[in-house]
């Protein structure tokens, strides 16, 4: 009996485990092909018959946006968009991979930034707009074009500006030493806690929020190319104007003023203004509508300056970028170009979603709302974010240095210089 | 994804050993007569035809999408499921059979198909295959021609050849096709707009027909004039043509990329890329082989070799640490929590248990509120405001994502521990006691080195667990704080699963397919060879105690 035992045991543990490990790899594996077979039908169908439906991959905050405009295509044409909801981190690379394999979607919607990326994978492919791009705000237009090609239709802008709580400070600063001064103010009587508010990442800090500062004292990333566009050969950021900022950094870092805190993250900085603890919060227009559920009253301000030019944010365009591979490409321009363009989409995409139209005569409407009109004003001084395929190397290192400054770690001079050095050697500027 | 199905197969497969001593019953004998039953051949046929079901359904679609190497695959592995469970005999494959299939398809499929990549470039501008770069970098050099004038155009049909009839904005209207050049049409019919939109003897399709046959309709090029600087007609919604001119040219033959500007020509530079002299390449490049050159990078590349020692090194303290101090904590209570005359014991246990039943990606986010340096609980309320930076200061980031590991890892330790320690005979103990052992001398020479027999194959797991611990180390501190010594984003606390995951899904320098395939097979090797060699030292163990 006892020799049995020993026999038989080691079989049937290993037995138990292997079929214990296979039901639990069948169960995880069908949960993840369903998504796979969910999407694989769609795509013979189009290659077999040739025109039922187009598909197109949005995340769920844009899906609601474009219900009804595919209705209305549905209606003209026959012709169905399927709305994919896709996880918003995942689509840009799900769409990388996907495109070449002839599985992908037809259109996508997605910021402008990803085109890049896009390009240098040759997943999208190039459309025109005609006489049509003139309708669309010119910066939207550029942010939407690539190596000199238009490469989506845009439908949205979006842009930072500074949130002020009208009930602690009444009235607006044109400096960002004079919005400190009144926050310091706010928090000297006890009416606050913070002076000002921005979220800091805790690894990258945010090149993206704080480039309004870093403009404003004549510091940008990239010099330009005779058309408008980036030179992402001609890295400016490490120039005499960039070194300042960085001492900024310092001075208003932890080891100095501690304006910018870098324990501050994007959900403290949001949770702290909107239980009134402080005057200002530096962000977009995607935190207002909680602001003003919380029972704060907000006012949209422009962009404080820290030196003597202008504050530019960046502009993030949001839009519809056809696939290089779309078994149905006649069908999906006819609807890119011709439908999400007119101003009815527009207005439609609007009310539906509440991001600022990028087609002028939609967002002159949409602009009777003050907070549109008012973020709108500031990013008609913005530039649209750099869209190179080398971009995400530059932000690393970028929020990387500033985080570093802010903390105080490190000399401004040597610390930004380095970066420069990094940032020109990863993108072979 | 990738995570949870790694980490739950284990857990049944670890309480079976913990309690793999107590002999089964023999179980064996009454399954051979049940085979033979009326039931048996009825679940047998019922299960086996769901199975063939699912199984047609599949090929069918295989058949559908022109999948054929997969579907004969599909085919073959059908026919052997089919003759292994309708034969007589052969028991031990019947049970075998889905197990090895499934180890098949989802583990060394997978093993071979991350070699495969390792030994590529796949990554961000080598997406795809050489074709597909051709025809991207094509499309994207047809550039429309400056100032040009849109056309507005219909699609007409005679004799199942297709013309495109285009009326400029000054309202002449020209007939052109694939074959036949550009034709005025004076005697198009005009709609209210001004847009030609019929010509006798010509059909006018509507849109749905254009959809139909949108691929003839997407090829068609008119050139504009005997001048191929005008370009050539094309249009993209059926609604509208535009004037398109190339500014490259692709030779086939010398398989060349030429700029028609500026003369530059770019060849395949052997890197999957087309390149000119100057080593300027052209943004779409493709897939190719690269033989060892990963390997070789993940060695030499000085962003990236210092760093990696460092981070070997860490990925070894955290894994051994982690086992010992959850181990070591989860003994101790178990122990503890074993007496027998203690009141309220289970309550106890489910307490301990709690950390274990929280998703461990939720826990890491929220230790790393709880430490956070100025806004955390721990700093705010337990130290009265201390600034200490728990998670940005690299030592201290290093004990937080041990202390945090041990909190989320003792349960399961503790689990077993109690399993294995209850499963001990307590004539042992008694008798030790008799022969006047005392407490301590009972724990070190008896119960643990029984204990360790079922346990020790489990630590060797939870050495491999814990060596890709992903969720811990990314939901806590992200990998930082960031080394100085290199741009690429690698911080104190990274275990190379998660500086895999940084290089595959490109946290800063871009993704990188074939580099992080590379490295999860280091990172396999690594974890093969010292379990391969615990094993072999736990089977010794067993040995002296049979």
């Amino acid at each position: 009996m006892k020799v049995q035992d020993a026999l038989t045991t080691p079989i049937n543990r290993r037995v138990f485990t292997i079929g214990a490990f296979s039901a639990v790899a069948a169960v995880a594996l069908s949960a993840c092909g369903a998504n796979s077979t969910a999407s694989s039908p769609e795509g013979t169908d189009l290659t077999a018959s040739g025109a039922a439906t187009i598909t197109m991959w949005v995340d769920a905050e844009r899906a609601p946006a474009l219900k009804d405009i595919t209705a209305k295509f549905k209606e003209d044409t026959g012709i169905e968009v399927k709305l994919v909801v896709k996880d918003f981190a995942a689509v840009r690379d799900d769409f990388i991979t996907q495109v070449p394999t002839g599985k992908g979607p037809d259109l996508i919607v997605g910021p402008h930034d990803w085109v890049g990326k896009f390009v240098q994978n040759g997943v999208i492919s190039p459309l025109q707009l005609g006489d049509k791009a003139a309708g669309f705000q010119e910066s939207a237009i550029k942010a939407m074009t690539y190596n000199g090609s238009l490469y989506g239709v845009p439908y949205a802008t979006e842009n930072i500006a500074l949130l002020r709580n009208t009930g602690l400070v009444a009235t607006a600063a044109a400096t960002f030493d004079e919005v400190l001064a009144n926050g310091q103010k706010t928090v000297d009587e006890g009416k606050a806690k913070f002076a000002f508010l921005v979220g800091l990442d805790p690894k990258q800090a945010d090149p993206y929020h704080l480039y309004p500062l870093q403009t404003s004292m004549g510091s940008s990333v990239f010099g330009l190319t005779a058309d408008g566009g980036y030179d992402p050969k001609n890295l400016v950021l490490g120039e005499a104007a960039g070194i300042e900022f960085a001492k900024k950094l310092v001075a208003w870092g932890d080891t100095g003023t501690k304006a910018l805190n870098s324990n501050i993250t994007g959900d403290i900085a949001k949770e702290k203004f909107l239980a009134g603890e402080s005057a200002y919060y530096l962000t977009g227009p995607w935190n207002v509508p909680d602001a003003e559920a919380k029972g704060i009253k907000v006012a949209i301000d422009p962009l404080p300056t820290a030196g003597d030019q202008e504050a530019r944010p960046f502009i993030g365009v949001n839009g519809f970028f056809i696939s290089a591979k779309s078994a149905n490409a006649l069908a999906a321009n006819e609807f890119v170009t011709n439908y999400l363009s007119t101003e009815a989409a527009q207005d439609s995409m609007f009310t539906a979603g509440g991001r600022p139209p990028a087609l002028k005569s939609s967002f002159e409407k949409a602009a009777k709302d003050p907070i549109v009109a008012a973020f709108g004003k500031i990013g008609q001084d913005g530039v649209p974010m750099p869209a190179i395929p080398e971009m995400s190397a530059v932000w690393a290192d970028w929020g990387a240095t500033e985080l570093a400054l802010i903390k105080g770690n490190a000399d401004p001079a040597t610390e930004w210089a380095k970066m420069a050095a990094s940032i020109k050697a990863k993108i072979g500027a | 994804m990738t995570k949870a199905p790694e980490e739950t197969p284990l857990a049944p497969a670890r309480e079976s050993a913990a309690q793999a001593p107590r002999p089964k019953p023999p179980l064996k004998a009454a399954k051979h007569v049940g085979f033979d039953s009326l039931k048996g051949i009825i679940a047998k046929i019922v299960l086996l035809g769901l199975v063939d079901a699912f199984a047609v359904y599949v090929m069918m679609m295989l058949f559908i999408s022109a999948s054929w190497l997969v579907l004969a695959v599909a085919a073959v592995v059908v026919l052997a499921i089919n003759w292994i469970y309708l034969r007589k005999g052969g028991l031990p494959a019947k049970y075998l059979a889905p197990g090895v299939l499934f180890l098949l398809v989802f583990q060394v499929f997978v093993v071979m198909y991350s070699g495969y990549i390792a030994f590529t470039n796949y990554g961000d501008g080598h997406n795809s295959s050489k074709d597909d770069a051709v025809a991207a970098i094509q499309m994207t050099a047809q550039e429309r021609v400056p100032d040009s004038p849109a056309f507005q155009t219909a699609v007409l049909q005679k004799d199942s050849a297709l013309y495109l009839l285009f009326t400029d904005p000054a309202g002449t209207v020209q007939l052109g096709s694939a074959d036949t050049a550009l034709e005025p049409a004076p005697n198009a019919t005009k709609n209210s707009s001004g847009k030609a939109t019929a010509l006798p003897g010509f059909q006018t399709l509507n849109f749905n027909q254009i959809v139909a046959q949108q691929d003839a309709i997407l090829k068609i090029s008119v050139p504009v004039s005997s001048d191929p600087g005008d370009g050539s007609l094309r249009t993209a919604d059926g609604s509208t043509a535009y004037q398109f001119k190339p500014s490259m040219h692709y030779d086939a033959a010398a398989d060349t990329f030429t700029d028609l500007e500026t003369g530059v020509v770019y060849t395949d530079n052997g890197e999957g890329a087309f390149a000119d002299a100057a080593d300027n390449t052209l943004s779409t490049g493709w897939k190719i082989n690269v033989g060892f050159d990963n390997f070789v990078k993940a060695f030499t590349d000085p962003d990236l070799r210092g760093p990696l020692l460092g981070v070997i090194v860490w990925t070894f303290t955290f894994a051994i640490a982690s086992v010992i101090l959850t181990f070591a904590l989860g003994l101790f209570l178990a122990m503890t929590f074993n007496r027998e005359d203690m009141r309220g014991k289970k309550i106890y246990r489910i307490i301990m248990i709690l950390p274990y039943a929280f998703p461990a990606f939720l826990s890491g986010l929220v230790w790393s509120g709880i430490l956070n340096p100025q806004f955390g609980w721990l700093n705010q309320t337990l130290l009265g405001g201390a600034e200490i930076g728990w998670l940005t200061d690299p030592v201290l980031a290093k004990i937080s994502v041990l202390v945090v590991n041990l909190w989320l890892g003792f349960p399961y330790m503790f689990l077993v521990c109690t399993g294995a320690l209850q499963s001990l005979p307590s004539e042992l103990d008694e008798a030790a006691r008799m022969d006047g052992a005392g407490p301590w001398r009972v724990f070190r020479a008896i119960k643990l080195p029984l204990l360790l027999v079922s346990i020790a194959p489990l630590l060797i797991a939870s050495f491999a667990f814990n060596f890709n611990n992903f969720n811990v180390i990314y939901m806590l501190t992200g990998g930082g704080p960031r080394f100085t010594d290199t741009t690429r984003d690698i911080g104190s606390t990274d275990i190379l699963i998660t500086l895999v995951y940084k290089v595959a899904f490109g946290q800063g320098t871009g993704r990188d397919y074939g580099l992080a395939s590379a490295l999860a097979i280091i990172i396999f090797i690594i974890v093969a060879t010292v379990s391969a060699i615990s094993f072999k030292k736990t089977k010794a163990l067993e040995d002296v105690n049979s």
